[in-house]
């Protein structure tokens, strides 16, 4: 799968893409690949403070857990409810199934991530290795 | 009628038979069938209703309603879906599925015991007590510690209890200190505990040979240290042989040992871990001594411990007043009466509500006496015996990631099978097809793929072969025919169930 | 040795085929010092016959056949043989926790009618597979309030049972959290609503209490619950004696029920291996310790049972786990359901009035003695009540062990404001025969003193 040249990416295999202020952030199709059949994702609550490089939640599949990196800092400003129900939506599409939206606090916090060129190159590293 | 012809194929040491269907208990239950029939009440009958007032129960509980043939049958059925240890090999690494004794069940259900109340005072339980006392001094002398209390309920439990005594040995120091070293080879129970006693986890990486490794050991341990949890042996199967350096580097630091006792099936009567430098221990009564796993329960899982952290054992404490000390333990009573005492200032508390699984207790004793000091040796000797018999003769067909000698359990990994796309979990599916119950499946988490393979001594050398036999011939099957082995089981009454499903929409009772 | 399955010439050969010259050979791994080089100093091997003697003596010498008004947390109630038929099953009795769904769907689909009943007879949504016992699920259920809240404190009833409370301190010494205890009014025994009310603040993860409570009182529930969910805490109501639940409305007001299920047919055994469980309405399922069943369907559409949720658990989570539990009460828990089977839902509510019938009767005609009163009065009781006597306790207790009846447990051991009370427990087991000489023992100490 082809990860969009727009999304920014980190090497926890969550993306971002941004919209003005507002980042919208799901998880790559390599981290849903090497997780499995997704059953259900935990979340924060809108208004939750989320900071780059930390957890802010955590996808599970039957057998086993996967922490949620935040790419960027601050405020939780919407997250999808579909997810409650319907999770394997991620593993259908992971780079247009979004899980939380963030209002930067910090957006040059961008300039750190990894374009779609310098992750590929990233995954392929760790596949190899 | 279908007349498709039915197979009776043999494979290995299995051929098909039928089970009955059975629907769930709810489903069988008609309103007016009873299966039991109360004495006529000798006392006068209360109105509930006005007894009770606003805290009477309206609506009864949707409990079924069946006669009594019909609930027998219903749950042998359900135990004819089961595999068992009385139905052949139960390799679980780990878990040590051994033999379970008859006469552990029926003497812990002699009246006397089984219907001993808890809070009888002790002068009218001189009887349980005695048995208690007993297998305290047994369990001290296996292990070569000096003090112990049984009433944690499961390993686990046991973990929580001995990390407690090192935490607050270290507080009677003047600093609880902040964390616990865990190899990555551990039981999830280590890291779990280690957080539930209010510790940070670090993680301690393995050797190339599965083992310590002592350069990085002497680097994380410092002043914060509380204690390494080791499980010796390790969880693939390899005895600690620097022990002795471990305790060392750990002491000298002031960091205690905790040994998780769960392959203590390797050790009994041969090394006793009192010896080696272990500070607290805990057993698992239901893997080396024999008590049932019931499906998953219950357990015991005594605490053991030196005489430094005994002042910091739960309360209560059995003790026999007067009397004095006997010097080999027999089966008969020393002089002099066993009371519990409670008075235990420095005590870490109650972990659970009376005196433990005390049924658990009598079962272990009667596995214990039934051995006797030879037979426990013996019972290890052919524990690894029967694994290193199991490695011989699958060691050409398997990865073995750690050619370090093995004791009671061998663990190889997957990665040839792997590489014609069959997984260990799949291999693990077919070896249903043959009769056996899986090998430990995916664990410990150092050996990718892992084969978790305790045979245990309960297994002839006849069984032995067969499940051997089985996985070569699966290994075959993994070469020619790999969608077969892939798709296994074959011959359940239910073939790989959906796990996502389940997950995913959790139906965790049934509604009517 | 008769359990071990090979002849020595067997152990040669297989040493052969292992290549090793000795069985010692491969201990050589174990450094020289440690071996242990002596015979383990415990009893001789012994003969099944000699093991089934002593424990029987061992049996004997515990008071057999004396009646008992013992109960406080541990009840006696009559076991229907089929329990022991049953589960003495090698199938039941000889099998691992179910990881294998293939080959244990009786194990499995035995939890998930456990967990049914549970929920059924609780009023919760869902139930797990089993806790140790009653004081360590109280404990895991506190905890589970704390994480559902993210609040870090706790409100726990003095009337909940002393030792659950001792075990809760236990859990929690070493996570920051605390408790405060909330005393009980002095003439219902119930749970005292005024300083329960001061108590439970913003700050409060939990309210726990117990119903019927340590004293056998029923706990206003639907008021507790109240208070608790006005400040946002969640009320936890422990059960120590579940047949109770025949007859006494179920907590539904409550967000989690902790069980010790040991009344539903299984054997005192001097206090264990009893069945705790964890009953809970569903949003907090995630945060549930132990294991669950649950029902899927297999490649062929048929239904089957797994245990699922796993991800809460500690072999996958490790240290960030709900709990570290790993083995649970599983054989208990079929102990109980088949017992719930054989009742059920007439015959448990039948059951309940029985032990309701009996208390009401012991408790009539023990506090009808001069210098024997009732104490707490004015809220329903199920089948325990305390007695409080002019005379010493140990007197009279020693005067019932001459009669071969073992009397109620002293209260001051754990409430010391509550010297010469006694904590009476009439099950239906227990006859109007024997109640009715436990009065004329209690009776005769007026006349001696």
């Amino acid at each position: 799968m082809a990860y969009p040249t727009n999304y920014r990416y980190t090497k926890e295999h969550e993306w971002i893409v941004l919209e003005g202020n507002t980042g919208t952030i799901g998880i790559t199709d390599y981290a849903q690949n090497s997780l499995g059949d997704i059953v259900y994702v935990d979340a924060p609550k809108v208004g939750d403070s989320v900071t780059a490089n930390q957890t802010f939640g955590s996808v599970e599949s039957v057998k086993a857990v996967s922490d949620l990196y935040s790419p960027v800092s601050g405020t939780v400003t919407a997250v999808n409810e579909s997810l409650k129900t319907t999770p394997d939506k991620i593993n259908e599409a992971p780079h247009e199934t979004w899980i939380i939206k963030v209002e930067l606090s910090n957006p040059s916090e961008w300039e750190n991530l990894l374009d779609a060129a310098a992750y590929e190159s990233f995954v392929s590293e760790e596949t190899g290795a | 009628m279908a007349t498709e012809s039915i197979e009776r194929k043999t494979v290995g040491k299995v051929r098909p038979h039928q089970t009955q269907n059975e629907g769930l208990v709810f489903e069988k239950s008609s309103p007016g069938k009873k299966a039991y029939k109360l004495p006529p009440l000798d006392v006068p009958a209360v109105d509930a209703s006005s007894l009770l007032g606003e805290t009477h129960r309206q609506a009864s509980a949707g409990l079924p309603e069946l006669s009594e043939i019909e609930i027998i049958r219903h749950f042998t059925r359900l135990s004819t879906w089961n595999y068992a240890i009385d139905l052949g090999m139960y390799p679980l690494g780990s878990c040590t599925m051994k033999y379970n004794p008859r006469v552990n069940e029926f003497v812990a259900r002699i009246e006397g015991l089984a219907e001993a109340h808890p809070y009888r005072p002790d002068a009218q339980a001189q009887g349980i007590l005695e048995v208690i006392d007993l297998l305290q001094k047994c369990l001290t002398e296996i292990t070569g510690m000096d003090a112990i209390t049984l009433q944690p309920a499961a390993g686990a439990h046991g973990e929580f209890t001995g990390i407690l005594l090192v935490r607050a040995w270290h507080e009677s120091q003047g600093n609880a200190r902040k964390k616990i070293l865990i190899p990555d080879s551990a039981h999830g129970t280590n890291p779990a505990t280690a957080a539930i006693c209010g510790y940070a986890v670090e993680n301690l990486k393995s050797n190339s040979e599965g083992g310590i490794d002592l350069e990085a050991l002497e680097r994380q341990v410092d002043s914060e240290t509380a204690a390494l949890m080791l499980t010796n042996p390790s969880t693939i199967g390899v005895f600690e042989s620097q022990i002795h350096r471990i305790a060392d580097i750990l002491h000298a630091k002031g960091a205690l040992l905790y040994m998780d006792g769960a392959n203590m099936n390797a050790l009994v009567g041969k090394v006793r871990p009192g010896d080696f430098g272990v500070d607290v221990m805990h057993l698992n009564l239901h893997k080396t001594f024999s008590t049932p796993h019931g499906g998953g329960g219950p357990g015991s899982g005594p605490v053991a411990c030196k005489r430094f952290l005994e002042p910091f054992l739960p309360t209560p404490v059995l003790v026999r007043s007067a009397g004095e000390p006997q010097s080999s333990v027999t089966i008969s009573a020393a002089p002099g009466a066993l009371h519990w005492e409670y008075d235990r200032p420095q005590s870490v508390g109650r972990v659970r509500a009376f005196y433990g699984n005390t049924g658990m207790f009598i079962r272990a004793l009667a596995y214990i006496l039934a051995n006797g000091p030879d037979g426990l040796r013996q019972t290890t000797e052919d524990a690894v015996l029967n694994a290193n018999y199991v490695r011989a003769k699958l060691e050409d067909l398997f990865e073995l990631p750690y050619k370090t000698a093995s004791m009671h359990e061998v663990v190889f990994s997957d990665k040839r099978q792997a590489a014609k796309g069959v997984k260990t979990g799949d291999f693990a599916k077919r070896l249903i097809d043959y009769g056996f119950h899986p090998y430990t499946v995916s664990f410990p988490l150092i050996v990718p793929g892992a084969l978790m393979i305790e045979p245990t001594e309960s297994e002839s050398k006849e069984e032995l072969d067969l499940f051997i036999e089985a996985m070569r011939s699966i290994a075959r099957e993994v070469e020619e025919t790999p969608e077969l082995v892939k798709t296994a089981p074959h011959s359940t009454r239910v073939s790989r169930l959906d796990e996502v499903q389940a997950a995913r929409k959790p139906v965790l009772r049934w509604r009517g | 040795m008769r359990y071990l399955p090979k002849s020595d010439a067997e152990r040669e050969q297989m040493l052969a085929e292992i290549g090793a010259k000795s069985i010692d050979e491969l201990f050589s791994v174990i450094p020289e010092e440690y071996r242990l080089e002596r015979d383990l100093k415990i009893p001789r091997q012994q003969a099944e016959s000699e093991i089934i003697r002593y424990f029987k003596d061992a049996g004997q010498k515990n008071a057999t056949d004396y009646a008992s008004f013992l109960g406080a947390g541990a009840y006696r109630h009559y076991r229907p043989v089929i329990i022991d038929s049953l589960v003495q099953r090698g199938e039941f009795l000889t099998s691992y926790t179910p990881y294998q769904a293939e080959m244990t769907q009786g194990t499995l689909q035995a939890i998930f009618e456990f967990q049914t009943m549970i929920a059924e007879l609780t009023g919760m949504d869902v139930a797990n597979a089993s806790m140790y016992d009653g004081s360590t699920g109280a404990a895991e259920a506190v905890l589970m309030a704390m994480r559902v809240t993210g609040r870090h404190k706790a409100v726990v009833a003095r009337t909940v049972h002393p030792e659950y409370r001792e075990v809760l301190a236990t859990y929690l010494r070493h996570r920051e959290l605390a408790t405060a205890e909330i005393p009980y009014d002095a003439k219902t025994g119930r749970v005292d609503m005024a300083a329960l009310e001061t108590a439970v603040t913003e700050e409060m993860a939990a309210v726990l209490v117990q119903s019927p409570n340590f004293f056998g009182i029923i706990e206003d529930i639907p008021a507790i619950a109240e208070i608790a969910h006005k400040k946002g805490a969640l009320l936890i109501v422990s059960i120590a004696e579940a047949v109770s639940l025949g007859v006494v409305q179920p907590p539904v007001e409550a967000d989690i029920v902790s069980m010790e299920a040991q009344s539903f047919g299984v054997a005192l055994s001097y206090g264990g291996p009893f069945c705790g469980v964890i009953a809970a309405k569903e949003q907090y399922l995630r945060q549930m310790p132990g294991r669950l069943a649950g029902q899927t369907v297999d490649k062929d559409g048929n239904r089957g049972f797994v245990l699922t949720l796993s991800t809460r658990e500690q072999h996958i989570r490790r240290e960030k786990a709900t709990s570290n539990i790993c083995t649970n009460q599983a054989l208990v828990a079929l102990m109980a359901t088949i017992f719930l089977t054989v009742y059920g839902k007439e015959g448990i509510r039948e059951l309940a009035e029985h032990n309701l019938a009996k208390a009401a009767y012991a408790a009539r005609e023990l506090s009808a003695v001069s210098g024997v009163r009732l104490r707490f009065d004015g809220a329903p009781r199920f089948h325990e009540f305390v007695l409080q006597t002019d005379e010493v306790p140990s007197l009279w207790q020693q005067r019932l062990i001459d009669e071969r009846i073992v009397g109620g447990v002293e209260l001051g051991r754990w409430y010391p404001e509550l010297k010469d009370a006694t904590l009476w427990c009439a099950t239906e087991v227990v006859t109007r025969e024997q109640i009715d000489a436990a009065a004329k023992v209690l009776a005769a100490g007026l006349v001696e003193a």
